[in-house]
């Protein structure tokens, strides 16, 4: 049988926390950050890793590069246990946390790389070609010889994205790549990463808050909740299985009652304008079209497919929650 | 072997990039290095404010306490320079930078310490070096070669047995990130202490900086070799050698401890 790139199995993490109960009292208790992950990802996906605060993603993430070791489980990436050999692991995996600053503060972008393609063993023909790449596709050049600490977020970032790439790593973990940056930042790197994974194969696991990374990168997605995985499976397939209805919206020649048609409900009025929802498996938009214009005079539609926040959304709120086991998409 | 000189070469690189953009404010490295020098140089004028008031210090004249004092502080000076950063490393811990330093493919004590190299603090080294000249123009000494080796030994042994007692004590931020002010009382205590003759010291405090934090080793026993002077404790003479022995288990021992510590991080989590 062969292994998947990262496979992960049983995986838990207690945390004791100590609280104060008293002048000298403390009370210790034992939280279960992660609980009983069970997952694989294949060399090549791109995978979105989502969770509300505090679900256990950077505790995973921190487990799978070795930063933690677990109280339970097994990990292997790329055929190694992450703690017990952290640097050959180190060499082959890429790293960025988008709150924290990994570079050194007062140098400028460049030395940064020198040092690090020298901490990396970079070859030298292999380092010129990878940082071309990235000088010309992240837009490297204005900023190469300003001091980390001067640049801004969205050139820290650039910068950091590129630290984490020189060496060619099989894997990239990201936590946050584009928080705090602005939209054109965001779709520099988004582009940069489908280019990675698409030209060179690089596996991805992604944590973020921004579901439009999600959407534009991640064809799998993982949900974590109280350290438990409660979905595993396709994005699109999520979104058929707990989206809110879709919507047709109709704008009629003439305001009218709400119209009845067979299938769709209306949920909403405004003038001549109307939303009618409806469920794509029990009709299709084309048949709810026809029945919509076979009873009232129409002057434009738009459909409204189900936004993957609001199905997260739905799925933190317990609409979605399975009673054993995470759901595993088709 | 080639791993270590490799890890020699790529922590130059770091300290020669760091001194690179250090040095680019040249006033503002100006002004820190004089004022390195004189908050240590306070150091020394306090010990010859003692003097001003008593011509000898349990045994110990003025010249003997500043040759002791300046191997000590050169000793603690080089330690500064080159570990000064585990000063940070709470911070570091608290702030996540410690895990970036877990997924990259080096030692996480070599990252901690090339990571801030501070090309001001020589400014203590120059202190320490003004103060030994002092004590050699003044001292009377009988020069043979194995006195010249004792003082020329003393500073890299020291400064081995100081980093090594830093490295062992700041550990125990991984165990409690406030842990740092308990670690300075031994590092920058240690080294107060070791800047005065420890027969000065009560009884149970010598014990304390003999055998727990080796601190007698740094200063006080290559100085009475180097004065042939008898010890004012009549301590067995082959003491006044063992400080490479000193070094090398302090050393081993905080290597082990610091591999320990990272390893609770690891498992506990920051």
């Amino acid at each position: 049988m062969t292994m998947a790139l990262i496979e992960v199995e049983g995986l838990r993490k207690d945390f004791t926390v100590t609280r104060k109960t008293g002048v000298l009292r403390r009370a210790r208790a034992v939280v279960h950050a992660v609980d009983g992950l069970t997952f694989s990802v294949e060399r090549g996906e791109i995978v979105g890793y989502i969770g509300p605060n505090g679900a256990g993603k950077s505790t995973t993430v921190k487990m799978l590069t070795g930063i933690l070791v677990p109280t339970a489980g097994r990990i292997s990436v790329g055929g190694l246990v992450p703690t017990d050999r952290r640097t050959e692991l180190a060499r082959r995996i890429g790293v960025l946390f988008g709150q924290r600053v990994q570079l050194w503060w007062d140098l400028p972008l460049i030395e940064s790389f020198e040092l690090l393609r020298h901490m990396y063993r970079v070859g030298a023909d292999r380092y010129r070609e990878n940082l071309a790449t990235f000088r010309e596709l992240l837009e490297l050049d204005p900023f190469l010889g300003t001091p980390v600490r001067q640049l801004s977020l969205g050139q820290r970032v650039r910068g950091e994205l590129t630290a984490a790439m020189l060496h060619d790593p099989e894997i990239l973990f990201l936590d946050e790549p584009t928080i705090g940056l602005d939209i054109v930042a965001k779709q520099r790197v988004r582009e940069f990463l489908l280019r990675a994974n698409r030209e060179h194969g690089v596996t991805v696991l992604l944590t973020t808050h921004d579901l439009a990374d999600i959407e534009r990168l991640a064809r799998r997605i993982l949900i974590i909740d109280h350290g438990r995985l409660i979905y595993d499976g396709e994005l699109e397939a999520l979104k058929r299985r707990f989206g809110p209805r879709r919507v047709l919206v109709v704008d009629l020649v003439e305001p009218a009652p709400p119209l009845r048609v067979d299938g769709g409900e209306v949920v909403r009025t405004d003038g001549p304008r109307q939303w009618i929802a409806f469920d794509g498996d029990r009709i299709t938009a084309a048949a709810l079209i026809a029945a919509v214009t076979a009873v009232a005079a129409v002057r434009d539609l738009t459909l409204e497919e189900p936004e993957i926040e609001s199905v997260v959304r739905e799925i933190y709120a317990g609409r979605a929650r399975p009673e054993a086991g995470p759901i595993r998409g088709s | 072997m080639g791993d270590l000189r490799e890890g020699a070469a790529l922590y130059l690189r770091i300290t020669a990039a760091r001194i690179r953009a250090q040095l680019q404010y040249r006033a503002s490295f100006a002004l820190e290095t004089v004022g390195m020098f004189f908050v240590t140089f306070l150091d020394f004028v306090v010990i010859l404010i003692i003097f001003a008031n008593v011509p000898a210090l349990a045994g110990w004249s003025r010249a003997e306490v500043a040759l002791l004092y300046a191997i000590s502080a050169l000793c603690f000076a080089f330690t500064d320079l080159v570990v000064g950063q585990l000063d940070w490393l709470s911070e570091w811990v608290r702030n996540g930078t410690f895990d970036g330093m877990l997924v990259r493919p080096r030692g996480t004590l070599f990252q901690v310490i090339s990571s801030d190299f501070q090309i001001r603090r020589v400014g203590k080294i120059v202190q320490g070096l003004l103060v030994l000249v002092y004590a050699l123009v003044v001292l009377d000494i009988q020069w043979t070669p194995a006195r010249a080796l004792m003082l020329a030994a003393a500073i890299p042994v020291g400064t081995v047995i100081f980093i090594s007692i830093w490295v062992l004590t700041i550990s125990i931020v991984f165990w409690t990130v406030d842990g740092r002010e308990a670690a300075n009382a031994f590092t920058y205590g240690g080294s107060f202490l070791a800047q005065f003759p420890i027969n000065l010291y009560d009884r149970w405090l010598r014990r304390f900086l003999g055998y727990v934090v080796p601190i007698a080793f740094v200063a006080y026993f290559p100085s009475l070799y180097i004065l042939d002077k008898p010890d004012p404790l009549g301590l067995p003479s082959i003491l006044q050698f063992a400080a490479p022995v000193v070094a090398v288990v302090t050393a081993i021992a905080a290597g082990l401890v610091w591999r320990v510590a990272v390893r609770h991080y690891q498992s506990a989590g920051g």
